[in-house]
């Protein structure tokens, strides 16, 4: 059993405080990422777990056992260092042997587990070769190997595919995974690219400025983000937020007035009771949609905001068209073959049952 | 504003050759995006119209003039460089000034006035005028950097990775922006990255490169769907192109070059086309969106395969399905079908969507007009 649990983290920088009264907890054999800006305290936890910094406040516990005060050494885990770190002037034979040898194995037996975990990452061809002599990604593995051939209890990994090329990070992100599905260790992984995260973890853990801001798996952060950060944070293209406050017609029905541009939209009955309910009534609030559930007429329709096509961006699978709505742009996903020619107008309306409204003073999402 | 045309350009570093014998043409106020790996030659091929290296072969014209001797600042092509190179210790201002400013232009304190202004509102940027460039962020320096090399009104924009160095979240804002840009300014763009999102959301065409060799010239739609070959055809798309190895056998393709696991029935226009590869071995390109998942067995192409793992991208989810061990691939599924790992589903493939490339020369089969003069 390998699981790690943090129990009311705290770590202090002189008076900046790096990691906030942290809990989490990750289970045995969970693929858990750290996701959140530059900054967030995301590092500062791995290094906390690993042994490479010692929490001011708080318990660690690595498989039920106290470890917060135990040397990184000590433990039976092992760390991914962004820039490899690889020892320069060992072949890769070498660098992959060198734990085994540190813990007194023996010669036969080192030879069979390098073979084993070279074999695995798919670097048996260049056992021969120092770190100088390799591509980017061969690199990456070989730092993957370095800590598969321990067979740890844990690995931590930091930000290790964020300096390879578009391409390669996207193989490597599907060769991780698939490398933890056929191992299942306990891994604790750091990133700032929400695209790693949401394709890889099991668990994502979103952090800002040393706070959790929201746990969960990716569809929960996707679908049902608590508050503005992590809604803007996940999801790529990115959310659209536009500016609203609910007004009160003289029947007592309450509609979306779009701040920027004065125009009212109407909304369900549901959402009108949860506005009502939680007295954000003429309170300004922030309309989030994600790109997919914002629909594109090139016609009139009714509770639809007319706009013109600002720029047309095409992927392949699909198109993202930009409008504007006020001084803001909101992004439209739509099929490959909707290809309208900049300035046109159109409108835009929104799939009532995919908004989230976030109050604007607290940030949090009130439906 | 004129048109780029390289012929023949070569560029070699010792034994390395960089780039090889080149010749692309780029139109006037055209976006062209130069793509592919880290070392494929990009930059250098960038360089070499800039005038920041001299080609061993081959020649560069902007417009009809052939600039091959010409030093960079005479060429009126303005390069906007991966790391901004801002000047630290001046304002906003005084950096976009500094190219007006210099010995070969000496325009005229009310010109550079006006042209400030004008620029500055185009990106957003007039109310950091004042502001050292050292305190600004990612995103504000790259505007600086971009609107140094509007000042100039150059004949040709060359952009070298202008936006890796930004986090994701503003790569996605800067991308529309540029391709806004360039509709305004109504200007020629040369630029290059390694980020295929960039190249087919930015790009009028797209040259693939690749070890110094350009592989395909398209729009984005060509190249997308018409990949010449193996490479162009996994270097564009996301998630990347499934490749199967696989044999013809009539009018069919049996899949797994060990296990025969699954044969697939061609198209007619499949069939016609089979007759054009070298041998027997090939492979068949199909993206993981042209594979539909279903729970039933449906009548024609559909294999049974367990969900080896999921990736939940939110707005889709990318199950990796195993029929054996030599066979798995990624089918693209709405998140409303909730499969979960281990799971035993259909994958159903829609072969006229699909690309069969030789195994041999790794070129995609296409019917060449001799056939079709028949």
């Amino acid at each position: 059993m390998a699981e790690i649990i943090l129990e009311n983290i705290v770590k202090r920088f002189g008076t900046l405080v790096a990691v906030n009264h942290l809990n989490l907890e990750v289970k045995d054999k969970e693929f858990v990422v750290l996701l959140g800006p530059s900054g967030c305290g995301k590092t500062t936890t791995l290094r906390m777990i690993s042994g490479l910094e010692v929490p001011d406040e708080g318990k660690i516990l690595l498989d039920g056992e106290d470890v917060t005060l135990k040397r990184a050494s000590q433990r039976d885990i092992a760390f991914v260092f962004q820039l490899y770190a690889l020892y320069p002037h060992m072949s890769v034979y070498g660098n992959l042997a060198f734990p085994l040898q540190t813990q007194g194995y023996s010669k036969e037996k080192i030879k069979e587990e390098v073979h084993k975990t070279a074999e695995l990452l798919k670097i048996e061809h260049i056992l021969k070769k120092k770190p100088r002599e390799l591509a980017g990604g061969d690199m990456q593995r070989v730092a993957l190997g370095r800590a598969l051939v321990r067979r740890p209890k844990a690995f931590l990994l930091d930000e290790p595919i964020g300096t390879l090329d578009a391409k390669f990070r996207e193989e490597m992100r599907t060769e991780l995974k698939k490398l933890h599905v056929d191992i299942g260790a306990t891994t604790v992984y750091v990133t700032h690219d929400q695209v790693e995260a949401m394709s890889m973890g099991d668990k994502v853990v979103v952090m800002e400025k040393g706070l959790l801001q929201q746990v969960g798996t990716p569809a929960e952060i996707y679908h049902n983000p608590e508050n503005l950060f992590v809604a803007n944070f996940i999801g790529s293209p990115g959310m659209n937020f536009i500016n609203c406050i609910p007004v009160r017609d003289s029947d007592g029905r309450v509609s979306l007035k779009i701040t920027d541009i004065n125009e009212i939209i109407k909304i369900p009955e549901n959402i009108q009771k949860v506005i009502i309910d939680r007295g954000e009534v003429e309170k300004d609030l922030i309309l989030g949609i994600r790109p997919e559930d914002v629909l594109l007429e090139f016609k009139k329709c009714e509770n639809y905001i007319g706009t013109e096509v600002y720029v047309v961006e095409t992927l392949g699978t699909y198109n993202i068209i930009d409008v504007k709505i006020g001084k803001d742009t909101a992004r439209v996903r739509t099929l490959p073959s909707v290809l309208p020619d900049i300035g046109t107008s159109c409108c835009i309306g929104f799939d009532m049952s995919r908004i989230t409204l976030f109050d604007k003073r607290t940030e949090e999402a009130i439906v | 504003m004129a048109e780029v045309k390289l012929t023949s350009l070569t560029k070699k570093f010792g034994d390395v050759t960089a780039v090889n014998n080149m010749s692309i043409g780029i139109k006037d106020k055209e976006f062209f995006v130069l793509l592919g790996p880290t070392g494929a030659g990009k930059t250098t091929t960038l360089r070499l119209v800039a005038g920041l290296e001299k080609p061993d072969a081959g020649e560069i014209y902007l417009g009809e003039i052939k600039v091959n001797d010409f030093s960079p600042a005479v060429r009126d092509v303005a390069f906007v460089f991966q790391y901004y190179t801002l000047y630290p210790h001046y304002t906003v201002r005084q950096n976009l000034e500094f190219p007006l400013k210099s010995r070969l232009r000496r325009t005229p304190r009310k010109e550079i006035d006006r042209i400030i202004s004008e620029v500055s509102e185009i990106l957003h940027i007039e109310h950091l005028l004042d502001r050292q460039t050292v305190n600004l962020s990612g995103g504000e320096m790259q505007r600086v950097a971009i609107g140094r090399a509007i000042v100039r009104r150059p004949k040709v924009f060359l952009m070298d990775e202008p936006l890796s160095n930004l986090d994701a979240k503003l790569r996605e804002e800067m991308r529309a922006e540029l391709a806004r840009l360039h509709i305004d300014l109504g200007s020629t763009f040369f630029y290059v990255t390694h980020d295929q999102v960039e190249a087919m959301t930015m790009g009028d065409r797209i040259g693939v490169l690749n070890e110094g060799n350009m592989l395909q010239v398209g729009t984005p739609d060509k190249i997308y769907n018409k990949p010449k070959n193996v490479f162009v055809a996994k270097f564009v798309g996301s998630p990347v192109i499934n490749l199967l190895e696989a044999e013809i056998v009539g009018e069919k393709l049996v899949i797994g070059r060990k296990d025969r696991t699954i044969e697939c029935s061609l198209t007619d226009f499949q069939c016609k086309l089979v007759g054009a590869a070298k041998g027997k071995d090939v492979f068949l390109g199909i993206r993981p969106e042209d594979i539909m998942v279903s729970r039933e067995k449906k009548e024609i192409n559909s294999f049974k395969c367990s969900v080896y793992f999921k990736q939940s991208m939110g707005v889709e989810d990318i199950l990796n399905l195993k029929i054996s061990d030599e066979l798995i691939f990624r089918a693209i599924a709405p998140p409303k079908f909730k499969a979960d790992v281990g799971d035993t589903i259909y994958a159903n493939f829609i072969m006229d969507r699909s690309h069969i490339f030789d195994a041999q020369t790794e070129e995609r089969l296409e019917l060449s007009t001799q056939k079709l003069k028949l």
